[in-house]
């Protein structure tokens, strides 16, 4: 009963209060800040618990996160692991080792004399007053040494000195020291590429898993670098340049450009010898240039082999005189012209091909823009603008044009391989699968081309290239070297290019001499022929057994030169063609 | 606990039994973890600034002992007494802010700190909770008194003084009085409309702000695409979180006091976690939103608007602080220079903070009578 009573005053106070009663409205407007202030709890509260959230969501290590100590410490990020780089048949060029730096944070190091001392016992490469400033800086930071050797690291440690750390890094190695120094190029001491392939591919080698693979032979690369150096000791010249290229994919074998240095230790060499002669250095080729003007005249069909010019006298064109070096005095065939390496020939021949043709077969031939090869330090070839009448002439025989010797072998290997131009290539290739090229002459000039270029080395300028039974075929070039204006007699670029076999040509080798000074072994002379030639002979008869060529001797010998393609002797007028 | 009588009825006497002791504990507790977290993230920037190790330390201890004392004087405040001093508080803060404006030397392309003899104060930390009184004082008296004009008048401070931190700039204290009065508004009762008019007002206002400060631009920018701005500092503070886990590598172990310029300050949060782990950024959470909430509840029933509205305001301001400052620390918002309360190092932002806290506490106490309803 009193419960009830009590309920029914409840509820008419409830009912009176809400009717216009001034407490009643009152309260309604507390009761809607009690609401409104209860949401601003709720969003508050929403707040602290993302927040919450957020914090268990990044301390719980979720799916396989690591804690990332490393980058919360105020070191550089250690360069990751670098891939190597392996020649063509996986024998290591360049490869990384672990290494530690060591390192100090003056600030720990609690006697500056007492540390330097014990590390100088230990270290003694290093130098105390040096170390006496660096560890009384107030840099938190400084290096003391890097890449130390496992031994060293355990002395160092043993000393138990405060203040001092190490890191972890890499140091390139280059077991080969100087061999393919301009190949390889190198690196910096963070590890970065800064010249050569590991430049040019320093990504790669950075992010990639696997080896590097270059076409590089490094059995070719060491005979190629010695007998140049030979010779460029014997014949005292500046410098030297040669390589190696497979015709068939542009393989580079061997590259080599001296004086070099040693990637090891970088700034070993001077400027010059970081300076890469092969594809970088461009230099007026001479007499090998009569190869393009001979081809480019066979396969327009601006003369046949057994055409002719008459070079009985020098050429005169404006103020120029041309004349020849092998003068004959005489009407020449288009074969003997190459025999011989007759300017007044060639020039005569270039002439009737016209300057556009001409342009465009040394385009075709990628002579008239940079080599497209894989490394940072590629020339640019110098070539005449506007391209006169004169120019046309000089080109013909290889002045007026600057090129790079690789420019030049690439350009070889295009005239003698059936005529298909394939860039060179650094990177090994997939067997069997030559590198789709550029169809620049007809298959049947570069047949020809073949036969003149045996015929050179059997019977012309070439004849100290004719490595007995590989059936070299090639071209001598001696160019005057350009200075102040004018050519110097006396300081020539002396080079050969040849390919062989060269009734079925697989390799393309090329050495360039730089500034050769004859002796009494050439008679004093320096040409292409005396000096350079040797050294392909030389090349050719050690690297033809290691890639598996056995020489032809004998009656089984094919000579083509000899048997089929005569040069006529003084006084015959034309040489008998026979197919090759 | 109880060191006195009941029957005690000196004012200490009866502060104790009526003061929220609940509230208390926890705003000692977080005094407690700030003074473990400058004794820990301070020493390295000090050495880093070229000052004693324990130049921050020691300062910030006396900052937290003289916060103490600010703290329960003001809580031993009635009501009539608080909105005085805050009164005068607010007057004088205004002053000193546009002087700022005018004499204030720039740090870090703002203007924000006043130079009083040795004393260099940031008045902007004060007026946070003056406004905040006034501004409650003002919509109460206008409930009372029909004719009175306090909305009209908040609103005129209320611009005056988000306009003096705009120009010093200081974009993020600007959007703490905002967000502050923008609850007092919504809480006085007024009509839903014009809260969310307003609100859409402070929106454009954010907008503005990031198209005229480049600064506001860079961090958003950056805080949006992580991959293009610098991030450096958030960075560095998530892989704190990380490598802290769950228990902290341990005090004195942290690695990111070595690299942060502001680890004593903005990013102590991230030390916290990275020496002593979830575990104990958790309880931090749990004692800011154990405070705010608590508060809350205490004035739910409080019949009294300005009560109300203080304590509302004060905590909002206070709540807001930490939730900036934490979230910048963990990538949750754009970074913004905001100091947790209690645990990043500054005298001004300590001593003000207290003061605040002590008008909640003195506001939340017991009181007998009609205030309360029930």
């Amino acid at each position: 009963m009193n419960n009830n009573h009590a309920s029914q005053a409840r509820l008419l106070g409830r009912l009176f209060e809400n009717r216009g009663h001034p407490r009643g409205i009152r309260q309604q407007t507390m009761e809607k800040r009690r609401n409104r202030l209860l949401a601003i709890g709720v969003v508050i509260t929403f707040a602290f618990l993302v927040i919450a959230g957020r914090l268990i969501d990044l301390t719980i290590p979720g799916k396989g996160a690591e804690p990332l100590l490393a980058s919360a410490s105020p070191l550089r990020p250690a360069v990751a692991d670098r891939v190597g780089i392996v020649d063509s048949n996986g024998i290591i060029m360049a490869t990384s080792l672990p290494t530690a730096s060591l390192y100090a944070d003056p600030v720990d190091v609690p006697d500056a004399g007492e540390a330097a001392d014990k590390l100088v016992a230990v270290l003694p490469a290093l130098n105390r007053a040096e170390m006496m400033v660096k560890l009384k800086s107030t840099a938190r930071f400084v290096w003391i040494r890097r890449n130390l050797t496992p031994k060293q690291k355990y002395q160092v440690n043993r000393l138990g000195l405060p203040g001092f750390y190490f890191q972890r890094g890499e140091r390139r190695v280059y077991p080969h020291g100087r061999m393919a120094a301009h190949v390889l190029g190198f690196t910096d001491t963070d590890g970065l590429g800064i010249a050569g392939i590991e430049k040019y591919f320093d990504n790669v080698l950075r992010n990639g898993k696997a080896s590097l693979a270059l076409s590089l032979d490094l059995r070719i690369q060491s005979l190629l670098h010695q007998e140049l150096s030979l010779a460029m000791t014997e014949f005292k010249a500046l410098g030297a340049a040669g390589t190696v290229l497979d015709v068939q994919t542009g393989e580079v074998l061997a590259m080599v450009s001296l004086p070099d240095f040693d990637p090891n230790v970088p700034g070993s060499g001077d400027k010059d010898g970081a300076f890469n002669r092969m594809t970088k250095g461009v230099y007026e080729m001479g007499s090998t240039f009569k190869l393009f003007t001979t081809a480019m005249a066979l396969d327009s069909g601006t003369v046949t082999l057994s055409d002719g010019y008459d070079a009985s006298k020098p050429l005169r064109v404006a103020r120029y005189t041309i004349s020849d070096f092998h003068a004959k005095n005489r009407w020449l065939s288009v074969p003997e012209i190459l025999v011989y390496s007759s300017n007044i020939g060639a020039a005569k021949m270039a002439l009737d091909v016209g300057a556009s043709t001409q342009k465009r077969y040394l385009d075709r031939l990628w002579l008239l823009r940079p080599a497209a090869i894989e490394l940072p330090e590629v020339g640019a070839p110098l070539i005449p603008s506007p391209w006169r009448q004169i120019n046309t002439i000089t080109i013909a025989y290889g002045h007026g044009i600057a090129v790079t010797p690789l420019q030049l072998a690439s350009a070889v290997a295009a005239l003698v391989n059936g005529g298909v131009y394939r860039p060179a290539t650094l990177l090994k290739q997939r067997r069997g699968l030559p590198p789709e090229g550029k169809r620049v002459l007809k298959a049947e000039t570069s047949r020809q081309m073949r036969e003149l270029m045996r015929l050179v080395v059997r019977s012309g300028t070439g004849r100290k290239a004719d490595a007995v039974g590989y059936i070299v075929g090639g071209k001598t070039g001696t160019a005057e070297k350009v200075a102040g204006g004018g050519y110097r007699n006396k300081a020539i670029i002396s080079s050969f290019v040849g390919a062989f076999p060269i009734n079925a040509p697989r390799y393309v080798v090329l050495a360039l001499l730089d500034e050769p000074k004859g002796n009494a072994s050439t008679s004093f002379y320096a040409t292409g022929g005396w000096v350079a030639a040797p050294v392909v002979k030389r090349v050719v008869r050690r690297m033809a057994p290691l890639l598996g060529l056995a020489p032809a001797t004998g009656e089984d010998a094919p000579q083509p030169g000899n048997r089929r393609l005569a040069v006529a002797g003084d006084g015959s007028r034309a040489a008998r063609l026979a197919a090759f | 606990m109880s060191t006195f009588p009941r029957t005690d009825t000196s004012l200490i006497g009866r502060w104790w039994w009526t003061v929220d002791r609940w509230s208390l504990t926890a705003l000692t507790a977080i005094a407690l973890i700030g003074a473990l977290m400058t004794l820990a993230a301070s020493p390295p920037v000090a050495e880093r600034l070229g000052l004693d190790t324990f130049h921050f330390v020691r300062r910030q201890f006396f900052f937290l002992l003289l916060a103490s004392a600010v703290m329960l004087a003001t809580s031993l405040l009635t009501s009539g007494g608080i909105r005085r001093l805050a009164a005068v508080v607010f007057a004088v803060t205004l002053v000193f802010m546009v002087a700022v404006l005018i004499t204030g030397e720039e740090i870090n392309g703002a203007r924000r700190w006043l130079r009083l003899g040795a004393l260099s104060i940031q008045p902007s930390e004060f007026i946070k909770p003056a406004f905040a009184v006034v501004a409650a004082w003002m919509f109460a008296k206008r409930r009372q008194d029909e004719h009175f004009p306090g909305d009209a008048i908040t609103a005129g401070f209320f611009i005056l003084v988000a306009s003096c931190l705009l120009l010093q700039p200081d974009v993020g204290m600007s959007i703490l009085v905002a967000a502050v009065w923008g609850a007092q508004l919504l809480l006085a009762g007024l009509p839903l409309t014009l809260v969310a008019v307003v609100a859409l007002l402070f929106l454009s206002g954010a907008v503005a702000a990031y198209f005229t400060f480049t600064h506001v631009r860079i961090r958003v920018d950056s805080f949006l695409d992580p991959s293009a701005g610098d991030n450096y500092q958030v960075m560095r503070s998530l892989d704190a979180f990380r490598n802290g886990g769950l228990f902290g590598r341990g005090p004195g172990e942290g690695r990111i006091k070595e690299i942060l310029p502001d680890a004593h300050a903005d990013f102590i949060f991230a030390v916290t976690g990275e020496e002593f782990g979830l575990i104990v950024c958790l309880l931090l959470v749990g004692l800011f939103a154990f405070v705010v909430l608590r508060g809350f509840s205490r004035v739910f029933r409080d019949n009294d608007l300005f009560v109300l509205l203080v304590v509302a305001g004060l905590l909002v301001q206070f709540g807001l602080q930490a939730i900036i400052n934490m979230a910048s620390s963990l990538q949750l918002m754009p970074p913004k220079g905001m100091t947790l309360p209690f645990i990043s190092y500054g005298g001004s932002s300590t001593l003000a903070l207290a003061w605040g806290l002590g008008m909640v506490l003195a506001l939340t106490r017991e009181r007998p009578g009609p205030g309360r309803l029930e």
